[in-house]
């Protein structure tokens, strides 16, 4: 049932009229609109129960395990969204004057230093209104600085082959070519292959550590020297920075830029696919470039610095200068942690990782690395069961849903095949974690026992396995008017 | 204050299960010189009470004002359904929806919020939205070039969309070889001129943004500069309020052939203003040109027993599958503040939407009416406008909005700050929200400022 299914005509949320107004007998007649827009025509109950039964359609941290790996599904605090709607903060408007923002600026610089302090980077902007556009604004200064030195014949960017899809996709919107390294058998960057491929040509190399592999880098030193031996500079994509939280700066390791995903390690919420937040920090040498505006402080006020004072910057990446909301949630959620919180975060994730992996090493689950420690997340390949059974890793998902567990990232990393990446987070108890373990080896038992209904999965869910290819060859984008 | 809910014995026994010693043992693969010790620069930890004692004394610090400025972001009421709703925690903790039998609330949503786009702008089909309006028009441009024929590569933008738009967006695309060319505006009626337009060389032009209302809220000459730019094989790109689409023409009817894609910001629908964001972008577009789309898209389909449902589609556009050849970074949509502009628009439908613009217009009209019978106050363009008017001072605006603001009023928008030959120059705008004795409010001390300013000299009311 679609929300038009239930419109009829002259049907109206009254409460929500603000009566008749003067026809505007001021505007040209050939601008105005002639058929009114094909809106639903409901009551206010008829939209409060219909989108409140929607909602009961999703899977979601607060019903649900949800191990998405590379995401960090953890539980979302409350009081974050309390803050973030607090009714001064909610109502401002964004071209207000710094006057009227005082005790919110002064929330944002703190939240800029605190990211500070745990990146060890020299300068933050919380400009960036995701992830991938903090990667864009860290390899636009990366651009920015060459070109400032007069240096334009770097034309590449160097990405792992383990790398998420934004990092070659960002380092073409910046004008670059990509060149793919390979990962070792132990799930680390290929050195010879990484010496072989810098040069004049190399503008910076993209690294996400720990890996999309779920292990840390063991020779992130040696990677970054022998980048910037080449006149690189060096990314670090900081998507699984909640693994190294108050463990590890990036700054310490030599990093050029690095940004972070506030949704995933500050807890901000995912909201269904967004508002993330996606600071950048940076290096002394790339403080100049950094995308506006920037919160400053001078003897105790605050404001918003643009791009008249800071001529150098790569500019600005949104009307109003970020996702000021996602960050007062980020904001909560840092001051709630402080600094032993912050390593508390790493400590526990960590500990549920491998915990994780163990229970399911020993269950004879095939783990991509056994030999590595787990960061925050590992890869569990199911290469076996698919060559014994037929199940792929899409129908183990799928199944999954059907026990009540959200299922892991599947099929990426693209380096291992029928994998299963999973993220269980520091914020779920182990009686939850041994719930999904006795899931795992269920499904499998059922894969080998009855493929059939692995493969058919899910059965329990509002919908059973719905056709990919026919909603991508029979395209319907948006109601026309037919019910269904 | 973390959240995780181990006990001691928890810890004790998952080590040894793993079979380490301690936590510590479990970042042994991190070289010892990178690890640090405590991290110092970051206070202690508080508990929940603390934090929100201290948020709710900053909030007080920055108190509430009279609101008169617009300038891309817009003051109206937000039904009480629909925050309750959007974070339910199945809306608010759930991700994007790639397991799609376990997200059919998403999915369905974004779906029905594509089908309220696309009729509101009149195209074809509609994203899941993007990050906001300004990227959104990166995106475009973007887009269009893309889908341009002969490697066209120049874009024109008028002078008359938002300052911050085109600074974005020249951000944006400025690493690829793209050229953003200025168009100039009539300076007595406030809207592009398209003789000025219709001067360009059209050889290598990819497209022509056409903002509706424009920046300083006056009404475009959509049709002439649509036709114009398909007269000369290059896309038009709507920038529009989407608010102001229930009572002006959609970009889907300009001209003979109407725009071939539409952007803009859903802040009105439902967003709070809250100082910039989040807010989202939305983009709608004709057809075929589907496939160059940049962000999410939501489609309809079956599942194995013949039962409709929802899934991401052609997702084979995006970056986790193209990677350097997807035809955008983009990973997230806006997701929460699209659940908000569909609870929304479903709330308002299309009466209710059509009387929040008649209401917007006719309390601007109000103001501008009370503004300009004050002396030495007077309107800058004599185009029509929507839901935002330019009026010039006899003064210095950024000392007036100051003592505006000491009365609790913020003024309007320094247009002086964008274009220095409109110094004198004052955005203003009245939604919904505002009552007669607000607009009143407003006039009275504006006008005594301004008869103060006639009888002392300025420094006498600095604040």
């Amino acid at each position: 049932m679609l929300i038009f299914d239930l419109s009829r005509p002259g049907r109206r949320a009254a409460a929500q009229s603000v009566g008749p107004a003067l026809a505007p007998d001021d505007l040209p007649a050939e601008l105005l609109r002639q058929a009114p827009p094909p809106l639903p025509e409901v009551s206010e109950l008829d939209a409060v129960r219909h989108y409140t039964r929607l909602s009961q359609r999703n899977f979601s941290i607060d019903t649900h395990f949800y191990p998405l790996g590379s995401c960090t599904m953890k539980y979302n605090p409350r009081a974050c969204n309390a803050v973030a709607l607090l009714p001064q903060f909610a109502a401002r408007h964004p071209l207000a004057d710094a006057d009227t923002g005082q005790g919110l600026l002064a929330c944002l610089y703190e939240l800029q230093e605190m990211l500070k302090a745990v990146t060890g980077m020299a300068g933050v902007s919380l400009a960036p209104m995701a992830g991938a556009q903090g990667e864009f604004a860290g390899v636009a200064m990366i651009r920015a600085y060459h070109h400032a030195r007069g240096d334009r014949a770097r034309s590449e960017i160097i990405v792992p082959d383990a790398a998420h899809g934004t990092n070659p996709a960002t380092a073409m919107m910046c004008g670059y070519s990509v060149r793919e390294i390979p990962t070792d058998r132990d799930g680390n960057v290929d050195l010879d292959a990484l010496r072989a491929a810098v040069g004049p040509h190399t503008a910076g190399l993209m690294l996400t550590n720990p890996s999309t592999l779920g292990v840390f880098e063991q020779r992130i030193v040696e990677i970054q020297a022998i980048v910037h031996e080449a006149g690189g500079l060096t990314y670090y994509d900081g998507a699984n920075l909640n693994a190294i939280l108050g463990r590890v700066r990036p700054g310490d390791m030599g990093f050029d830029v690095i940004h972070m995903n506030l949704h995933k390690t500050f807890s901000t919420p995912h909201g269904g696919g967004g508002p993330g937040a996606g600071p950048v920090g940076v290096s002394e040498r790339l403080l100049p470039y950094l995308p506006v505006p920037i919160v400053v402080e001078e003897s105790g006020y605050y404001r918003l610095v643009g791009e008249e004072e800071r001529p150098q910057s790569i500019g600005r990446l949104s009307a109003f200068g970020g996702n000021m909301g996602v960050l007062l949630r980020a904001w909560t959620y840092a001051r709630m942690l402080g600094r032993e919180g912050m390593r508390q975060v790493a400590d526990y994730a960590a500990l549920n990782a491998n915990y994780l992996a163990a229970e399911l090493k020993r269950a004879g689950f095939d783990l991509a690395y056994p030999e590595r420690r787990a960061s925050h997340e590992f890869i569990v390949t199911l290469k076996r069961l698919k060559e014994a059974t037929g199940v792929t890793a899409m129908d183990f998902a799928k199944r999954l849903l059907d026990y009540g567990f959200h299922a892991p990232t599947t099929y990426f990393p693209l380096l291992v095949p029928e994998c299963l990446l999973i993220e269980p987070t520091e914020t779920e108890s182990k009686a939850t974690l041994d719930a999904f373990v006795a899931a795992m080896i269920k499904v499998r038992e059922e894969a080998m026992r009855e493929p059939q209904l692995v493969k058919t999965a899910p059965h329990n869910l509002p919908v059973r396995r719905l056709d990919d290819v026919r909603a991508a060859r029979e395209l319907d984008l948006v109601w026309r008017g037919q019910s269904s | 204050m973390p959240f995780f809910p181990h006990t001691q014995q928890d810890v004790a026994e998952m080590l040894a299960r793993i079979g380490v010693p301690s936590i510590d043992a479990l970042f042994d693969e991190i070289p010892r010189a990178l690890q640090c010790a405590e991290l110092s620069g970051l206070p202690a930890g508080l508990n929940e009470m603390a934090v929100v004692r201290l948020a709710q004394a900053r909030a007080q610090q920055d108190g509430f004002y009279a609101n008169f400025i617009g300038a891309g972001a817009y003051e109206h009421h937000i039904p009480a359904a629909i925050w309750p709703i959007v974070t339910r925690g199945e809306f608010y903790s759930a991700y994007t929806p790639y397991q799609a039998e376990a997200s059919q609330g998403t999915l369905q949503l974004l779906y029905e919020y594509q089908s309220m786009m696309a009729g509101l702008t009149g195209l074809e089909v509609s994203n899941a939205s993007l990050y906001d309006g300004a990227s959104a028009l990166a995106e475009a441009i973007l887009m269009a070039v893309r889908a341009a024929r002969g490697g066209a590569r120049r874009v024109l933008v008028p002078a008359t969309v938002h300052p911050r738009y085109r600074a974005v967006a020249r951000a944006i695309v400025a690493h690829q070889g793209i050229e953003l060319v200025e168009l100039p505006y009539c300076s007595e009626r406030g809207h592009s001129l398209a003789e000025a337009l219709e001067r360009q060389d059209p050889t290598g032009l990819a497209a022509v943004v056409v903002p509706q209302p424009n920046f300083f809220g006056v009404l475009e000459p959509v049709d002439r500069l649509t036709d114009w730019a398909h007269a000369h094989a290059c896309r038009v790109i709507a920038v529009v309020n989407p608010v102001s689409l229930a009572l002006l023409k959609p970009p889907g009817q300009w001209g003979e052939k109407g725009a071939d894609i539409c952007v803009g910001d859903g802040q009105p629908l439902g967003v709070p203003l809250s100082s910039g964001g989040p807010y989202f972008g939305f983009m709608t577009a004709r057809m075929e040109l589907v496939r160059q789309m940049p962000g999410r898209i939501v489609g309809r389909t079956v599942d194995l027993e013949g039962k409709p449902g929802f899934a991401l589609t052609l997702q084979a556009r995006e970056q986790h599958i193209r990677r350097a050849k997807a035809t955008s970074n983009i990973c997230t949509n806006q997701g929460l503040l699209v659940t908000a502009a569909t609870l929304y628009l479903a709330l308002l439908g299309p009466q209710g939407l059509k009387e929040v613009a008649l209401a917007c217009h006719a309390r601007t009209r109000d103001l501008v009416a009370r503004l300009t019978a004050i002396e030495g106050v007077a309107r800058v363009f004599s185009g029509p406008y929507f839901h935002e008017a330019a009026l010039r001072l006899p003064a210095k605006v950024p000392e007036v909005l100051r003592a505006l603001r000491a009365q609790g009023i913020l003024g309007g928008y320094d247009l002086g700050r964008d274009y220095p030959e409109l110094a004198d120059a004052l955005l203003v705008c009245a939604t919904e929200t505002k009552t007669e004795d607000d607009l009143n409010d407003y006039a009275q001390k504006l006008a005594r400022i301004l008869s103060r300013r006639r009888e002392a000299p300025p420094c006498a009311y600095k604040s």
